[in-house]
């Protein structure tokens, strides 16, 4: 805990009411999906770039840490405090600030919820694509620190696609402005593509600029179902090869087809070992034709069944399977080590197969379902933490994962960032010059190492 | 011996939480005030840490806490299916073991043990009248929820009826022989301020026949004594009650209150294995009314010209128990009804049991939320399951300066009904 004239300073600055000291506080801004908990010395909600940066400047002063947090549902601990602190919640930045239909370019404030800024685009015809799954309550300031991505990336592309400008506010408490509402501009260094997915490390993101899209005017769900994960990863690069581009293609293994028999009455054949979900969107005239065009691409590849909806109700019908997946993974073992690597999409069987061999090995339930269009692969190792050992196998198997995915040219994060829980891998991937190169980013832009400190990097910058 | 699980009984389910965060989108607490507190996420840390011994019973533990409606939006949708309303409902026990009642919820306890305050309450703060507030038994719900030194003067409510429902009917009101036989557990909304719904209710029943049985001995379900975390009174008037439901002989326990069903189908169950056999015996009045074919009859009526556009509202505690069809199957069969859905229609109101009373400003801006959906939804009618509900809905309306008027369905198939 510091001084008390810290907190005096904070609430000068943000009011009285928006400073939180109470325990029962510090608690509710200490973890996030990742469950990991760190108590911060301090939560400030501040409501403009101008506090932030005076706050910013009062911690730059004393060498205080301050953590950034939207809604706090990372799966890489981007947000915890680990080093107590100041939290720094950006909820209250929730402003739509203007919605320009003529250039379609929308800018908005970091804490808009994900959802409510699609839903707001989309009643004057707009589009923002990028869908993570936690897009009900995320933040577009989370979305874009971490480049978010989804479902829909397979056609549209992740966050950071999509972000033209930002204002953000420096590690020293400097306002300043990156990009901004057209479509090209080179001059200078890319600096918003540089805070995209910077994981709150480089700058808190004060103001969005974003481009839309004109929203699709339809889209059309199927389902197949097919024998083997070889003739579903076939299928993906022969759709692809066959000049379309689905909305969403998302694969479910022969292990998560397994667990949703268990848990679920949905009616999945003792025949399929995988499914893919497939979604085509555009001008409905196209649609049936594009189904139609997909089946059969795939109708040779070991296809045990296909469904196609008809009505939206048919299509959630659908989408029931890929989302009865996590409740009924806890009935395999009450705790997920949960990772997302991303490998060649023509990679993904190979993947499977290296996946289902450590699952062997160590002799725990891995169980992998996402987002075959891009090869990103939601790999999770189901384990009971009371069972004596289960922790340490999962640790082991969680290396050798990324140690495959990076043997097959991927990654071990598509999306869920690096924060603490990949930091200690951070050389698997990396060679060393190319981290120092990043350390000596973060260390000319944040030379207090204050902001969200001691996360991407293992060791101290 | 009815027993309430303790907060320590939940510490699997609150290991249960993997804190994605989803329910920020449903929980209309959090949804007027955004702070991680008022979230289930947050409350089960909470919950965790007052386990732990990690925190003390401080104030903002103490209001965290007192902020949720229990309305189980956080349940119906996460996907852990972890039960945050109990928990915060256990959490408010164990304040009120440590601390005592009267901590939680400023004076909740004090209400209901102190004669010095229960005459105040007769005083009334302008609330209820002193005469009519004295014939609401100390121990019913009504006296949580308008505990009357703490409630607004700002808030409308309904009239106390002069004569409770339960004193104007014998306690056996034969029918067919053939049909089945009902227990009509009328809850205090119906009892005190809603008689009209209950004589409703009779009506419906009447028509097709059935025998009501309406037992005077049968006291408050106990649910605002959940909410207020009165451990000893929820089981005191929870074993009450069993001993009238296992007095009588009947096919069904009915009930026309959200609340009232919640209290005897979720909480009593999981107070003692005497609960269970009861448990599938009660039924929403409109799910036994479909199952007995009403809906059919009353669409068999011929359709008026001069219908009214009407809309229904869903209590928390019937949506999150899957009743939602039976209720607008009901409504849409209505000849003189003109069926509108609104936006958002399942959330919740903001009444929550006794949330109202200590956060009605909060309670004002759920119920804000709620009252644009109606207006934009056209209806001039709202209907709905729950006498708490309809009171809320109303004051929210009435705030708004809105002219719909909340209803219960049964007061419209009433209506139709022949005398």
């Amino acid at each position: 805990m510091f001084d008390q004239s810290i907190i005096t300073k904070l609430q000068q600055i943000s009011g009285k009411d928006q400073v939180l000291t109470d325990k029962a506080d510090l608690i509710c801004y200490s973890y996030d999906a990742t469950q990991k908990q760190y108590l911060p010395d301090v939560v400030v909600h501040p409501g403009s770039a101008e506090e932030i940066s005076q706050i910013m400047k009062l911690a730059s002063e004393n060498k205080i840490p301050v953590f950034p947090r939207g809604a706090g549902t990372g799966f890489t601990g981007g947000s915890v405090p680990t080093a107590g602190g100041i939290v720094l919640g950006l909820t209250r930045l929730d402003k739509i600030l203007d919605i320009d239909e003529e250039n379609l370019v929308a800018t908005i404030e970091p804490g808009v919820v994900t959802a409510e800024f699609q839903k707001t685009v989309e009643k004057v015809g707009l589009f923002y694509p990028p869908d993570p799954a936690s897009l009900k309550v995320s933040t577009m300031g989370g979305n874009v620190a971490e480049c978010a991505g989804g479902p829909r990336c397979v056609k549209y592309g992740v966050t950071k696609d999509y972000i033209i400008g930002l204002e953000i506010v420096t590690p020293t408490g400097d306002v300043i402005k990156t990009g901004g509402p057209t479509m090209k501009g080179v001059v200078g260094y890319d600096l918003t593509k540089l805070i995209c997915g910077s994981e709150g490390t480089l700058a808190i993101i004060t103001e969005i600029v974003v481009k839309l899209l004109p929203k699709p005017e339809a889209k059309k769900t199927m389902l197949v179902l097919f024998d083997s994960i070889d003739g579903a990863a076939q299928a993906v690069s022969a759709i692809i090869r066959g000049k379309i581009i689905p909305t969403t293609l998302e694969f479910l293994d022969a292990r998560t087809l397994d667990c949703i028999r268990q848990a679920t009455d949905l009616d999945v054949p003792a025949a399929a070992r995988a499914v893919l979900l497939i979604e085509v969107d555009g001008d409905r005239e196209f649609l049936d034709k594009q189904v139609a065009k997909v089946s059969s691409i795939v109708q040779p590849l070991g296809v045990v069944e296909t469904r196609v909806a008809d009505t939206p109700e048919q299509s959630e019908a659908l989408w029931q399977m890929r989302r009865s997946i996590s409740a009924s993974l806890r009935q395999v073992n009450p705790d997920k080590f949960n990772e997302d690597i991303c490998v060649p999409r023509s990679k993904v069987p190979d993947m499977i197969r290296k996946i289902e061999s450590i699952s062997d090995h160590y002799q725990i339930p891995i169980v992998n379902y996402g987002h075959a269009g891009d090869g990103n692969i939601h790999v999770n190792i189901m384990v009971d933490e009371k069972t004596p050992g289960d922790h340490e196998k999962a640790e082991k198997a969680v290396f050798e994962v990324f140690q495959g995915a990076l043997e097959l040219g991927g990654t071990m994060s598509g999306e869920h960032g690096v924060g603490i829980m990949k930091a200690p891998f951070l050389d698997m991937e990396l060679k060393a010059n190319t981290i120092d190169y990043m350390k000596t980013i973060k260390r000319a832009l944040d030379p207090n190492n204050i902001l969200n400190p001691g996360k991407i990097f293992p060791s101290d910058v | 011996m009815a027993k309430l699980k303790k907060l320590e009984d939940y510490r699997d389910e609150i290991d249960q939480c993997v804190k994605c965060g989803g329910c920020r989108a449903h929980c209309p607490a959090f949804g007027a005030e955004k702070h991680e507190g008022r979230v289930a996420r947050g409350k089960i840390a909470l919950a965790d840490s007052l386990l732990k011994g990690d925190v003390e019973l401080e104030e903002k533990f103490l209001l965290d806490m007192s902020q949720c409606l229990l309305c189980g939006s956080c349940y119906s949708q996460c996907p852990n299916k972890v039960h945050t309303e109990d928990i915060v409902a256990a959490t408010r026990r164990e304040i009120a073991n440590r601390k005592g009642l009267s901590t939680f919820g400023k004076g909740v306890g004090t209400v209901l043990k102190h004669q010095g305050v229960m005459n105040l309450l007769a005083k009334g703060g302008g609330a209820f009248s002193k005469l009519l507030f004295k014939k609401i038994p100390e121990q019913s719900g009504l006296r949580l929820r308008f505990p009357a030194p703490f409630i607004s003067s700002d808030r409308t409510l309904p009239p106390l009826t002069s004569k409770p429902f339960r004193e104007r009917h014998p306690e056996v009101i034969p029918g067919d022989p053939d049909k089945p036989t009902v227990l009509f557990f009328t809850g205090c909304g119906i009892n005190y301020m809603y008689p009209d719904s209950g004589e409703a209710l009779l009506k419906a029943l009447k028509f097709i026949g059935v025998t009501v049985i309406i037992p005077k001995a049968q006291v408050c379900c106990g649910l605002p004594a959940v909410s207020a975390g009165a451990a000893n009174t929820v089981e005191s008037l929870a074993e009450e009650n069993l001993a009238v439901f296992q007095q009588n002989k009947y096919d069904y326990i009915v009930t026309a209150c959200a609340s009232c069903h919640s209290g005897l189908t979720q909480i009593y169950p999981g107070m003692g294995e005497e609960f269970n056999e009861f448990r599938d015996k009660v039924k929403d009045i409109f799910v036994f009314l479909i199952e007995q074919g009403f809906a059919d009859k009353l669409a068999q009526l011929p359709k008026r010209q001069d219908q009214v556009k009407v809309t229904y509202h869903d209590p928390c505690h019937l949506r999150n128990h899957g009743i939602t069809a039976e209720p607008r199957a009901i409504l849409k069969a209505l000849p003189q009804v003109d069926f509108v859905e609104m936006e958002d229609a399942g959330t919740c109101c903001g009444l929550g049991g006794t949330y109202s009373v200590y956060h009605y400003d909060t309670s004002k801006k759920i119920g804000a939320k709620k009252a644009g959906f109606i207006k934009e939804s056209g209806a001039e009618l709202v209907a709905t399951d729950c006498p708490g509900c309809i009171m809320q809905l109303q004051d929210s309306i009435n705030h708004a300066d809105e002219k719909q008027r909340v209803v219960h369905i049964l007061d419209l198939v009433a209506e139709v009904l022949p005398e």
